[in-house]
């Protein structure tokens, strides 16, 4: 446990004293969103229709575009092998370095999403469904791109294997996400999409591991 | 406690590197590994740390196979590979720190700070990494060695850019450590001047003919 601790604790530290990588990811999702009132033109009605599409599909891109973070350094510098020698199960490794991730990008898009929500207009009874979707969703696509980062981690510029394939398995997330959304809006039930939200999230935390640890033992052959 | 290989086999590529290997190594021996580029020292370490899975043979602790719970050989173990495995922007202490604790032991209780002094750290010890030299770093990474207590050490290449005091004191840090019962794998090609240390010669491989 306390090894675990420290992982997650040195993993926060290397993204706060590295800087940038939690601005950038946040930058990316804020200026991914912004272009879209620019491109499809400042119609309130059109905009608050497609807001929480946009913002779900910024917010997996941005989730995505930091996912090598998660084992590509420490595979480079060797880390990952001494901590794969350490007495902690590698499985529970992937599962605290999700989480960093997750505490270090999805988190913050978490905060920042229902700002960008009131740029693209969205209705006002979405807002606290477009939350509690992300507060599910967001983990979910840290881990799922735990899988994908821990299988591309040997690849030299993997960075579009690892799009190519994380993002189809991201599909459920981004449906079910909007759907939540689009159900609140409508004044439908919202609790159905986020009782599969919650039940990828699960999924994932059981699946990751197992996945990821495997791949990560691959590539330190 | 004994640690053995018996009829160990190792293939990178579909390429044989050694076949019917043996080694043995007994509390407080040290096993120095030679032989060639390519013969197989750094496969072998590997091999015995769990990273690189043997294409056959047995790897033994004590008679019971290493391969029924890796954790628990994992935990008996400690590896220096080539690589010195320190963050660039956490200071020489507090990547020390952060390998005792993944490694389970009580940051509290000193070992670090003894560590620091005993690789002559000291004065480096609130320095970042990034800022540090080669032989430097490789000292760090060696203080990890005296951080967290392992009944094993794999040392591989361990004298990569160490110049000779400081090549001296890793000497003496595994004299130290096999006075105390411990045992040490070491692939070098400097002579270190350990005496009493066995040696196993380790030859490219040739198919028969």
């Amino acid at each position: 446990m306390r090894a675990l601790l420290a992982l997650l604790v040195r993993d926060l530290r290397l993204a706060i004293r590295q800087g940038g990588t939690v601005g950038m990811t946040l930058g990316f999702f804020v200026i991914t969103v912004t272009l879209f009132p620019l491109g499809v033109g400042p119609e309130l009605e059109l905009l608050s229709r497609i807001a929480a599409g946009v913002i779900w599909v910024a917010a997996m891109l941005a989730s995505l575009i930091s996912l090598d973070r998660i084992f590509q350094a420490d595979y480079e510098d060797g880390s990952l092998e001494l901590i794969a020698l350490g007495p902690t199960p590698l499985e529970l490794v992937v599962l605290a370095k999700a989480l960093a991730h997750w505490l270090t990008t999805g988190l913050p898009l978490l905060v920042t999403a229902p700002l960008l929500a009131v740029l693209l207009n969205l209705p006002v009874n979405g807002f606290v469904a477009l939350i509690a979707a992300m507060l599910l969703g967001t983990p979910a696509l840290s881990l799922i791109g735990a899988i994908g980062a821990a299988l591309t981690v040997g690849v030299r510029r993997g960075g579009v294997l690892l799009s190519l394939l994380v993002l189809p398995l991201y599909i459920p997330i981004l449906i079910f996400g909007v759907a939540a959304v689009e159900a609140a809006i409508g004044g439908f039930v919202v609790a159905p999409h986020l009782a599969v939200l919650g039940g990828l999230l699960i999924g994932a935390t059981v699946l990751t591991p197992w996945a990821s640890a495997a791949a990560l033992r691959l590539a330190l052959e | 406690m004994i640690f053995e290989g018996e009829e160990l086999v190792c293939v990178r590529g579909e390429r044989p590197v050694f076949a019917g290997l043996d080694f043995r190594v007994g509390d407080g021996e040290i096993l120095l590994l030679e032989g060639r580029n390519g013969a197989g020292k750094s496969s072998l370490l590997r091999i015995c740390s769990g990273l690189l899975k043997a294409a056959g043979g047995r790897l033994l602790w004590d008679g019971r196979p290493a391969d029924e719970d890796w954790d628990e050989h994992h935990g008996r173990l400690q590896y220096v590979g080539h690589q010195d495995a320190l963050k660039p922007v956490l200071t020489v202490a507090e990547n020390l720190r952060f390998w005792a604790r993944v490694n389970g032991v009580r940051v509290s209780a000193g070992g670090v700070d003894k560590a620091l002094e005993r690789m002559d750290l000291r004065d480096l010890a609130t320095v970042p990494a990034r800022f540090l030299s080669a032989g430097q770093r490789r000292r760090v990474n060696l203080a990890r060695l005296l951080a967290t207590p392992a009944r094993l050490w794999l040392l591989d290449e361990p004298t990569t850019s160490l110049d000779t005091v400081a090549s001296a004191m890793l000497a003496e840090v595994v004299r130290d450590h096999a006075a105390h019962g411990g045992m040490a794998m070491i692939a070098t090609h400097l002579d270190l001047g350990l005496a009493g240390a066995r040696r196993l010669a380790l030859e490219p491989y040739r198919l028969a003919v």
